[in-house]
């Protein structure tokens, strides 16, 4: 029998659906996969091997009597531990939430049991998503599977241990590593997108609202969106149908049915407008970075799109925008971390509530949680509010303004998802701008509020994979999906990490 | 505008975190380095432009007045809402005394 954890989302579903093998053996080999990998990857926080037999059971238990299994039946998907699962932990990769089991589940993940999947765990990220590396996690780094194929040049024959992105990490190296077929992903800043770009997966986030943001750890509301990972366009496509729509417990959710993403898939692009946005071929842009551009360019000309040039001419002021925004909600958002309700408490000896309150915080937030709280405060902060915040939001507006512009021109963009490769782990840890950076081309979606996918397009000359971006015009999801269905179609990019863990 | 390790400390006491001496001393240059890096926004022209509140269109609803409309949000459920509490006592939150 093959291996069934070479399968994607909609192989097994359709496999558990007719018979040529039942869920349980999806889930028993995919629960050997994570428990395997854990050691050496890192990806989970918590592996929940029961809840995936479980739900196998149930389906099988379906198929038994002849009733539909769901849009998902039978597949067994790794849970950004940034969903609220009842009584499963849901820390967000910190201290401060070590322990905490809610009392209710998320709306998605709900949508995702509803859909017929079962979890294999509690997957690693960046503490609070605030990250580009998972570098922040309390839980430890998630190490990605790939290596550089010459041993790094830096690092002579020692494989240098790569970043799997963030902060969706533990969800991109679970999927590159063949440990779940699909997992949740939540984007703030680019934190689907990046992580995808840099293990050769697909991913994407939809239009902010689409998916209810109900039972999701809050970083940023305003920007916070959830969205699917997984190996091929078509296996996200059904995953982002299974985890969206309207959700009256989330007050920015979208009333709207949710399109048939899969049923339309179509890699025709003929009369459709590629826009090519001239602000992102930035000075110095890597070589690799740019040859995979221009060759999604071919690409999708061989498509049948018509390729223009677009100007976003409001693009290098996304990132600063990004990161007064992002930290003044979440400093907001963490406020109710507080050693009262849930969570760490601590107490030193003869301490009032003001202490505790302190002292809590202190020990349960990491370094990098601690400064966005510092950076939002102070952005915050009686006397600074206008001079950064609202002007902030003011860049926002002429941000989400170009990309209307933009798309009167044009139906979907194509750019590069990141300006690099992955980076060795350690290597940007010491300098926030710099780690900052990685979300350039990202971040500007996500201000704006647009769907946004990563498709892997090749490999860069030491071996790493590739992303490119595809954002589209709100709600059109599927004018997203289609573009990178083309480019994946073209690309046919098959490269995996060799199995070393 | 930069800060001091003065407004640093403000900054962390206004957020409720303790910070050591040697953390704010590390503090002042990296949040430095980042509040000069934000600052080039200022030389975007603005003028007319509407601070953005709503990145995707929308308007607010408002849920039926009806008590427990959504059982999960509703009441009564008082042992689940203590559930993960650090000290919950006698049907209540424990803090440490505020009330001499």
């Amino acid at each position: 029998m093959t291996d069934l954890t070479e399968l994607g989302v909609a192989a097994i579903r359709d496999g558990v659906a007719g018979g040529a093998f039942t869920a349980i053996e999806v889930a028993e080999a995919f629960n050997a996969n994570v428990a395997a990998a854990q050691d050496a990857l890192n990806a989970f926080i918590v592996a929940t091997p029961e809840a995936a037999i479980e739900a196998a059971r149930a389906i099988d238990a379906k198929r038994a009597r002849g009733e539909p299994l769901g849009k998902m039946g039978g597949v067994p998907i790794g849970m950004k531990d940034l969903f609220a699962t009842i009584g499963v932990q849901t820390s967000a990769a910190s201290h401060i939430l070590e322990g905490f089991k809610p009392q209710y589940e998320s709306t998605v993940s709900q949508k995702l049991w509803d859909a017929g999947c079962g979890m294999l765990g509690k997957l690693n990220l960046d503490q609070f998503a605030m990250g580009s590396s998972n570098e922040t996690s309390y839980f430890g780094n998630v190490v990605s599977p790939w290596r550089r194929s010459d041993g790094g040049a830096e690092n002579g024959k020692n494989w240098a241990p790569l970043a799997p992105g963030g902060s969706s990490g533990g969800s991109s190296a679970a999927v590159s590593a063949r440990l779940c077929p699909a997992a949740t992903g939540t984007d703030t800043g680019g934190s689907i997108r990046q992580p995808a770009a840099f293990t050769g997966i697909t991913g994407i986030k939809p239009t902010y609202g689409r998916c209810s943001r109900w039972g999701i750890i809050a970083f940023a509301s305003s920007l916070d969106q959830a969205g699917a990972m997984a190996r091929d366009t078509r296996d996200c496509a059904i995953m982002l149908e299974a985890m969206a729509g309207f959700d009256p417990k989330d007050s920015t959710s979208l009333d709207l049915p949710v399109p048939a993403w899969e049923a339309n898939l179509s890699a025709d692009m003929k009369g459709k407008k590629v826009g090519i946005p001239r602000e992102y071929r930035v000075d110095g842009l890597d070589e690799d970075v740019a040859g995979s551009w221009d060759d999604g360019i071919a690409w999708l000309k061989d498509a049948g799109a018509e390729i223009i040039d677009i100007s976003l001419p409001h693009t290098r002021y996304a990132l600063p925008t990004y990161y007064i925004i992002a930290p003044a909600e979440a400093s907001s958002n963490l406020a109710r971390y507080d050693g009262v309700r849930y969570g760490l408490r601590d107490l030193p000896e003869g301490a009032n509530l003001q202490d505790m309150y302190a002292a809590t915080r202190a020990a349960g937030f990491g370094a990098e949680v601690k400064r966005r709280i510092l950076i939002g405060t102070y952005v915050l902060s009686a006397g600074f509010y206008d001079a950064y915040y609202t002007q902030a939001q003011k860049v926002r507006t002429l941000i989400s303004l170009d990309f209307r512009n933009a798309f009167e021109s044009c139906d979907v963009i194509l750019a590069p998802t990141t300006p690099s490769a992955a980076f060795a782990l350690g290597e940007n840890v010491d300098d926030p701008l710099k780690m900052y950076l990685n979300d350039v081309f990202a971040v500007p979606a996500s201000l704006a509020g647009l769907p946004a996918m990563s498709v892997p397009a090749g490999l860069n000359r030491e071996g790493l994979p590739l992303g490119l971006q595809i954002i589209g015009r709100a709600f059109d999801e599927q004018g997203v999906l289609n573009a990178g269905l083309a480019i994946e179609q073209r690309a046919g990019f098959a490269a995996r990490p060799a199995k070393w863990w | 505008m930069s800060v001091d390790t003065a407004t640093v400390a403000r900054i962390a006491s206004l957020a409720r975190i303790k910070v050591s001496e040697q953390e704010l001393e590390a503090m002042v240059p990296e949040l430095n380095g980042i509040l000069a890096w934000v600052e080039q926004l200022g030389e975007v022209d603005v003028s007319g432009v509407e601070p953005m509140t709503a990145v995707i269109p929308n308007t607010l609803r408002l849920r039926q007045d009806v008590i427990d409309a959504d059982p999960l949000t509703g009441g009564g459920i008082r042992d689940k809402v203590l559930a993960n509490a650090p000290a919950a006592e006698h049907g209540f939150f424990g803090v440490p005394k505020v009330i001499e």
